[in-house]
């Protein structure tokens, strides 16, 4: 699918072509790529078109329709549904019990705020907002630790949590040529074309396991084991997506020893701080014990979930190294990716963010809708996991509903079971058998029991 | 790959010790960044104590007094929106309304190419990002094509097409002896590339010199490069800035789009809006049919989407609600003729006081120039001169901001150059 096509287009094409001619007024033109491992061009499709006017001809003549995207297109298509029933658990947006977005009140408070202060729209530098990095880097690592006091934190104001990890990915491609980065299997479907599109090669870890629809743990370990040295790990932080499913702490803990004897770099991706437990010190803890042990750490962080923060595209790419100097300089070098991207990163969600996180009353507040949010997604798993227990007669075990933490369930469907659910249900879900349980209200728990357990059973 | 290897030795003697920190780092490679040559000058500005400092450096605008300035129409738009309850992705095309509006502002109101569908646009993160995604889009289509950039551009063109991987050649365009445009050069290299070659032109206001084609010019640059099969891609960051009329700024798109060509565009409301730190902007690609702009479009949003995913939807809020309401796109309007005049102003006074100081040099490029910018002549030591003596700051390509000039500054502005260069 996508993800196919996009890492065969990382390869770089070989014998592409460029002709020209002109023909005594006739121009035949347009870019054509006859190197066939290029899936985004139709090689036939521009012959030796001669033209009387030349620029009537495009150059991008032969461009095909890009696939949809695997995770936003799923709105899209829920979106056009009429269907009265229809249920939207696809893109990971936290909604209320009535279905509705959510604003969080801090960030109403906030925003009104700035609209008072009226403050002007000059240019971030490149790095982002002061502020912002200051507050966001003590909230992932905490404002007592060690790297934080001795400044050996090079942190960067992202595009939300894709941006952060495009930053760190063009870095790796910079400073580590050839070096490869392991995600898990399965992983969000975007990392794969963020290190593709980054030209950084990658290759995936054992995590889920179908038949306990839990953690593969040996086969992860061996997996991190097997890998050269000096390889990039990806980890999520907390609320793995999509499967929900996270290590323990002592599995942390055997993970950590397994990187460092293999000299592998961690590198979290912290989309759910808070989402997960409800306490955003506790959702932390992973990326806090890999620090605590003195390694050096590339974290990515967003606040589109846990502040709700989603359009304002606001996140932050940290790199802990082992001294000041080193963080100055990677973080110098991070400027220099971020320039020919964008210049510098947007104002207003910098600006929310270091004013309810800067703010002891209100990030106080913040912690208490947190937990809200985070306790409305356990109710509702508590409500699936009774409704799948109580209707499903054939004695399947489906308290993995409970055991996986955050935003996502992964429910073990498959494609074809998937298509049930849309199909014959309304109820949208990404192929991979993910569903955002922030989607889900009480009140919906028995329909999507229903539809879950007919595709389970009858469909295959 | 030697230096990894050498590194993880060492690290491995260290790990013996549990809890141990690592004296060495993965990142000993990763050498201290070049200062970026723009921005680095703002950050001297403000280190300097001296009373008599002047900014001319960055190109955001200023008031007469030296003062950042936000829109009135923006802090209306911005009211409007505060009660804004949805902060849901855009997306990945970015805000639908934005972007029928800015086009609307390069290719016409009313123009024909709109309303058959043709073009194919994405909202961007401004300029920048507007640029680097063409240059993306550039490379995984036409990856055997170069682009060719004039000779002077602004700095960051180079390191965004070079992040993308596309090689760069350069056309003449500034002619230092009459600082105007070297047009006959200019159009030899036209002339002279291959064809198809991919072109960046600047629709207006040139940064970092001000110096336009003349619309006869634009028309002879339109057909060498349709000549040739060239394409063309418009940056355009100063519509209204330039003359203080955006139709009048649109002048070389439109002669390009009379005449047939297939271009980009990447537009920006950085400063005709003054959204500098909003990250507003817009590609667009003119194609062939709806269909293929269809495909352009999705293939623009398979570039964004590992790289930000879906662009950021408050200054595009701010944009769609000035210019879908006719009273607030009339007071936008007046308010960029406002900050058009006031550089035209400067310009006009800067040349007067240096012609009154009696300077033997010509002054005149700084009124024929137009934009934000004025491309001085100063020489690298001059400018330095000009910072050490008298705490002027400004590009070392004697680029002067001319935003940062007010009636306050002006005379000792004039009397400094004078002084270096006399």
């Amino acid at each position: 699918m996508a993800s196919t096509l996009l890492s065969l287009a990382s390869a770089t094409p070989s014998a592409s072509l460029c002709f020209h001619e002109i023909n005594k007024g006739k121009l035949n033109l347009g870019c054509i790529n006859k190197e066939k491992t290029n899936p985004f061009i139709k090689a036939k499709s521009f012959g030796r078109v001669s033209m009387v006017v030349a620029s009537n001809v495009s150059h991008f003549e032969g461009i095909t329709m890009a696939p949809p995207d695997p995770i936003l297109g799923v709105s899209e298509a829920f979106k056009a549904d009429d269907h009265e029933l229809k249920l939207n658990l696809g893109v990971g947006a936290y909604r209320t019990e009535e279905l509705q977005p959510y604003v969080l009140d801090v960030v109403k408070k906030v925003n009104k705020l700035l609209l008072e202060k009226g403050e002007n729209l000059e240019y971030l530098p490149i790095e982002g907002l002061a502020a912002f990095n200051k507050v966001t880097a003590e909230l992932l690592f905490g404002a007592d630790n060690p790297v934080i006091k001795q400044q050996r934190v090079a942190t960067v104001q992202g595009l939300s949590g894709t941006g952060s990890l495009r930053l760190a990915a063009a870095l790796i491609e910079r400073y580590f040529p050839g070096e490869k980065v392991l995600i898990s299997s399965p992983t969000w479907g975007n990392h794969k074309n963020i290190f593709n599109d980054a030209r950084v090669p990658w290759s995936e870890y054992r995590y889920y396991d179908p038949k306990t629809v839990g953690l593969d743990f040996e086969g992860m370990i061996a997996d991190i084991k097997a890998a050269p040295e000096g390889s990039f790990i990806l980890l999520h932080g907390c609320a793995h997506n999509p499967t929900g499913i996270d290590p323990t702490p002592e599995q942390w803990g055997v993970i950590a020893d397994v990187i460092q004897e293999k000299n592998h770099i961690p590198f979290f991706d912290i989309a759910y701080q808070g989402f997960a437990s409800g306490s955003l010190d506790t959702d932390a803890a992973s990326v806090r014990m890999f620090v605590a042990r003195g390694m050096e750490v590339i974290a990515a962080q967003s606040y589109s979930k846990n502040l709700g923060l989603y359009a304002e595209r606001i996140g932050a790419i940290n790199v802990v190294c082992s001294s000041p100097e080193a963080a100055a300089r990677v973080k110098s070098q991070l400027k220099r990716i971020a320039r020919p991207m964008y210049s510098n990163p947007p104002v207003h969600g910098a600006r929310i963010v270091a004013n309810i996180v800067g703010d002891s009353a209100l990030f106080k507040e913040w912690n208490a809708e947190m937990e809200m949010m985070a306790g409305r997604i356990k109710n509702v798993r508590h409500k699936l996991f009774d409704s799948l227990s109580s209707k499903d007669k054939s004695g399947k075990d489906w308290s993995f509903v409970l055991k996986q933490i955050g935003m996502f369930s992964f429910t073990g469907l498959n494609k074809a079971q998937c298509d049930n659910m849309t199909n014959k249900w309304h109820v949208y879900m990404t192929k991979d058998g993910r569903i955002s349980l922030a989607g889900l209200s009480l009140a919906k728990c028995e329909y999507l029991a229903d539809a879950i357990i007919d595709s389970y059973h009858n469909v295959s | 790959m030697a230096i990894r290897r050498a590194m993880s030795g060492r690290i491995m003697d260290r790990t013996a010790v549990v809890g141990a920190r690592y004296m060495s780092s993965w990142w000993r490679s990763v050498q201290p960044a070049p200062k970026d040559p723009i921005l680095g000058v703002t950050e001297a500005f403000l280190a300097d104590q001296s009373p008599d400092k002047v900014n001319v450096g960055v190109g955001a605008y200023r008031d007469d007094n030296g003062k950042p300035v936000v829109l009135e129409c923006v802090r209306e738009a911005e009211r409007r929106i505060a009660g804004n309850l949805n902060m849901e992705y855009l997306p990945m095309g970015g805000s639908v309304k934005m972007v029928e509006e800015t086009l609307k502002l390069a290719y016409g109101e009313n123009s024909e190419l709109i309303k058959e569908k043709r073009i194919a646009a994405v909202q961007a993160l401004s300029g920048t990002g507007a640029c680097r995604l063409f240059a993306d889009f550039q490379k995984r289509f036409c990856p055997d094509s170069q682009i060719y950039i004039p000779v002077p551009t602004w700095a960051n063109h180079h390191n965004i097409w070079r992040d993308a991987q596309v090689p760069q050649k350069t056309y003449h365009y500034y002619h230092p002896e009459s600082k105007g445009l070297d047009f006959a050069a200019m159009i030899d290299d036209i002339k002279n590339a291959p064809n198809g070659s991919f072109f960046l032109l600047h629709a207006c206001a040139h940064n970092p010199t001000g110096v336009d084609p003349s619309e006869e010019q634009w028309r002879e640059i339109s057909h060498h490069i349709k000549a040739k099969g060239h394409f063309a891609f418009f940056d355009m960051a100063y519509q209204g800035f330039a003359s203080g009329d955006p139709e009048k700024d649109a002048k070389a798109i439109r002669i390009f789009l009379e005449d047939g060509h297939h271009i980009g565009i990447a537009q920006s409301y950085a400063k005709n809006m003054g959204l500098y730190g909003q990250r507003v902007g817009c590609l667009s690609v003119l194609c062939e049919d709806e269909k293929q702009a269809v495909a352009v479009k999705s293939q623009l949003q398979q570039l964004a989407r590992p790289m930000y995913s879906n662009p950021p939807v408050h200054g595009a809020l701010i944009v769609s609600t000035i210019l879908s309401d006719p009273d607030l796109k009339k007071q936008w309007l007046k308010e960029v003729k406002v900050m058009a005049d006031r550089i035209i102003g400067m310009r006009t006074a800067l040349r007067g006081n240096l012609e009154k100081l009696g300077s033997p040099l010509s002054w005149q490029h700084i009124t024929n120039q137009i934009g934000m910018f004025c491309y001085s002549g100063l020489t690298p030591e001059q400018v330095d001169r000009l910072t050490n003596e008298f705490h002027i700051y400004m590009t070392r390509n004697g680029r002067i901001s001319m935003a940062g000039v007010t009636t306050g500054n002006v005379e000792y502005l004039a009397n400094a150059i004078h002084e270096v260069t006399k």
